[in-house]
């Protein structure tokens, strides 16, 4: 199996090299275009984590955004509050503290990750999402109360790190990641786990593990998701952490097509244009807006993109 | 949803044959192709002023975004109906931040990147206004906020400015007003921990009281967007307050004011600025009687500027301004006032002219900047009677 290995490790080198030479002609772009391009790019990689819960392991976790929220404040703090402490071991050079930081903080969401799920992923289908729910609020409410990160008033005057290269490879990374894994034999478990779990469990699978494993690379990756937006934005509140910034995610998930990669990529990317390109109808752009979603769930069901029809037929006889 | 995604799974289908996404995406690169260039119009027309606005238009916020608009669009029209500023209309671009956290600092970036504008109006809550502040101040357009109280939000750099006062000024004018004017002394504090509003203002609100040997009988707590505050109001009537303090938002405010009386508490409840909205007395109905707080301003005062501002909003919108509305008034013509004097749209040479403001008059009174780009003016307590906001007195610190 290396044929397909290696081409799609130069896909990757070659999308980390796009994001290097994207950031290297950044400044020909106005700032409010560099920041959707980076908001698509932040989405990418929190719609793509998703997919590899809710799409491909067939989970329901309305989580997202507190996960998010994790590794914001957890990279924030450490560019932020740790920076003096920190800046030193690195020499001052913020392009290896930053990534630092980012990876960090998708560790401690990872960590949050495990927590939630070890107990809750005993659980099946729709009691998961009440689960994941509660822990988002929960976490809303413990930044709202905790002083040292500004409590309600959020965190403010965070160093704007993000760029181009960052988010865009960082998306690349989240992006291949997700495919490799579920190109890989163990990723075919989360397949079986979707499909049909008790079938899975008959075959010898430990379906709680996979499930695990699945929510905790989809929490580190919402984490590092979460670092890169607090640096493009500066500020982050944890009321912009809430429901439904987790359905936002969701619904980009089910937009491009549960389990599907180009598809949620795809949304991902559409709805965040969308959302700009529709402020120049004021008060109506949410009408507009509601009325896309239905008209896009109507007649596309199964998603934007039905990519690979070989892909499908393969997994069907995994 | 422990569903299969294999029943999601068609068994044909291709990437060009859906029409609807082919259709979509082919006017999204319509409408980005499309996009008015910012290029100079062309010299036969006058170039307008460009000036930015970002406010809750919509969501739990928008009564307090909506009436700061009304405000601020009535400023934009009386200049431009007098032949603008030196000849030059004012365009006002405003956008709406949905009350939510984390999109105004994409919405100013496009103000200024996109739409070139000199100067932004500021959203009224501190806390979204603070997120467009930074970037404001990092591309150095001058931001004058209506309403946002917060002491941070100018604090950000010398690019912000504010026509209201802040949050230590009201806590503590609030403060000082129980001590002295009610001889008041045990006060409930009701705080909303969602909201950097509420709990900036409790801090300074209980320095001032303890400072001035009142006492705090208790807290209570609850997050923004809560419906029911029987329990927090219970415990605070069992430790037998003389008043309770409640800073908040009118949305919360008028069902807080409401479950107290429900509840039997008969002290005087009092707020902060964010009470002063319509709806409260729409929510609270009766309830709403004796309510006391701060306002930047009383559409009950007696100016003959503040009469006339009230006159027109009314003419023009079919209903009387708020205190925000007059602030937003105020913010665009301050705007304008440092325009003039700069003789210049750059907004460096904005900046520097609205630092300088000094003994200008508006129709919330006259309005110096200090050197921390605040608003030095009194604040005016209300109480509601007969569901209107009646003047008590004006307090300074």
């Amino acid at each position: 199996m290396p044929g397909w290995l290696n081409r799609s490790q130069l896909v990757l080198a070659a999308a980390l090299l796009a994001a290097g030479v994207a950031q290297f002609l950044s400044n020909r772009l106005d700032s409010y275009v560099l920041s959707v391009a980076m908001g698509v790019g932040i989405n990418i990689i929190l719609a793509s984590s998703l997919n590899l819960i809710n799409g491909f392991t067939g989970q329901f976790s309305l989580g997202h955004a507190g996960f998010m929220a994790v590794g914001a404040y957890t990279a924030a703090v450490l560019t932020g509050k740790l920076a003096p402490q920190l800046q030193p071991i690195f020499g001052g050079h913020v392009e290896l503290l930053f990534p630092f930081a980012l990876i960090v903080g998708g560790l401690v969401a990872a960590v949050a990750g495990g927590l939630v799920g070890a107990p809750s992923l005993r659980l099946k289908g729709d009691y998961l999402a009440i689960v994941t729910l509660g822990f988002g609020e929960i976490i809303k409410v413990i930044f709202q109360n905790v002083e040292y990160v500004g409590g309600a008033k959020g965190l403010n005057a965070i160093p704007d790190y993000s760029n181009l290269f960052w988010v865009f490879g960082t998306t690349a990374i989240t992006v291949y990641t997700v495919w490799a894994l579920m190109n890989s034999t163990y990723g075919r478990g989360f397949l079986a786990v979707a499909d049909d779990e008790i079938a899975a469990e008959a075959m010898g699978l430990n379906t709680t593990r996979y499930k695990m494993v699945a929510f905790v690379v989809g929490a580190f990756f919402a984490g590092i998701a979460g670092g890169l937006f607090a640096h493009l934005n500066n500020s982050i509140n944890p009321s912009g952490f809430d429901f439904n910034k987790s359905i936002e995610i969701v619904v980009m998930v089910i937009l491009g097509g549960m389990g599907r990669h180009t598809g949620v990529i795809l949304a991902a990317i559409l709805l965040t244009v969308l959302t700009e390109l529709l402020r120049q109808f004021g008060d109506y752009r949410m009408v507009i807006y509601s009325l896309l979603l239905i008209l896009l769930m109507l007649t596309r069901p199964q998603g934007l993109l039905i990519w690979p029809i070989r892909k499908s037929a393969s997994r069907r006889t995994t | 949803m422990n569903r299969s995604p294999s029943v999601l799974r068609p068994t044909i289908g291709s990437f060009p044959t859906s029409w609807p996404t082919a259709l979509l995406l082919g006017w999204l690169l319509l409408a980005g192709g499309c996009r008015r260039d910012s290029s100079p119009a062309t010299s036969s027309t006058v170039e307008p002023i460009r000036i930015g606005e970002f406010s809750s238009l919509t969501g739990p916020l928008a009564g307090l975004g909506q009436y700061t608009h009304m405000g601020v669009v009535l400023a934009v029209e009386q200049i431009n109906a007098t032949g603008g500023i030196a000849g030059r209309p004012i365009e006002l671009l405003a956008e709406d931040t949905g009350s939510k956290a984390g999109t105004a600092a994409p919405l100013v970036r496009k103000l200024i990147s996109r739409d070139h504008v000199v100067a932004v109006i500021g959203e009224g809550a501190s806390g979204r206004c603070l997120e467009g502040a930074y970037v404001a101040q990092g591309a150095g357009v001058p931001v004058v906020s209506p309403a946002a109280t917060d002491p941070q939000v100018t604090a950000v750099g010398d690019c912000i400015f504010r026509v209201c006062f802040t949050d230590p000024f009201q806590g503590t004018v609030v403060a000082k007003f129980i001590r002295q004017n009610l001889g008041l002394r045990r006060v409930g504090l009701l705080v909303d921990t969602g909201s950097s509003y509420s709990v900036g203002l409790v801090d300074f609100f209980r320095k001032r009281l303890l400072a001035d040997g009142g006492e705090v009988t208790g807290e209570q707590r609850y997050t923004s967007g809560d419906k029911d505050f029987r329990g927090q109001l219970t415990a605070l009537k069992a430790s037998h307050p003389e008043a309770i303090f409640a800073p908040c938002y009118f949305g919360e405010a008028g069902l807080i004011l409401r479950q107290a009386r429900e509840l039997g508490i008969e002290v005087p409840l009092l707020g902060g600025d964010g009470w002063e909205a319509p709806e409260l007395v729409e929510i609270a109905g009766s309830a709403a009687e004796g309510a006391m707080f701060p306002v930047h301003y009383s559409v009950r005062s007696t100016s003959e500027s503040s009469h006339r501002f009230i006159d027109q909003f009314t003419a023009r919108f079919q209903k009387p301004p708020t205190g925000v509305s007059a602030l937003g008034y105020d913010a665009l013509q301050l705007i304008a006032d440092a325009i003039r004097r700069a003789g210049s749209t750059e907004s460096p040479a904005i900046r520097d002219a609205l630092k300088t403001t000094r003994g200008w008059t508006g129709v919330t009174g006259e309005i110096s900047l200090d050197e921390e780009r605040n608003a030095r003016k009194p604040a005016t307590i209300v109480r509601i009677e007969k569901g209107q906001l009646t003047f008590v007195c004006t307090v300074t610190p």
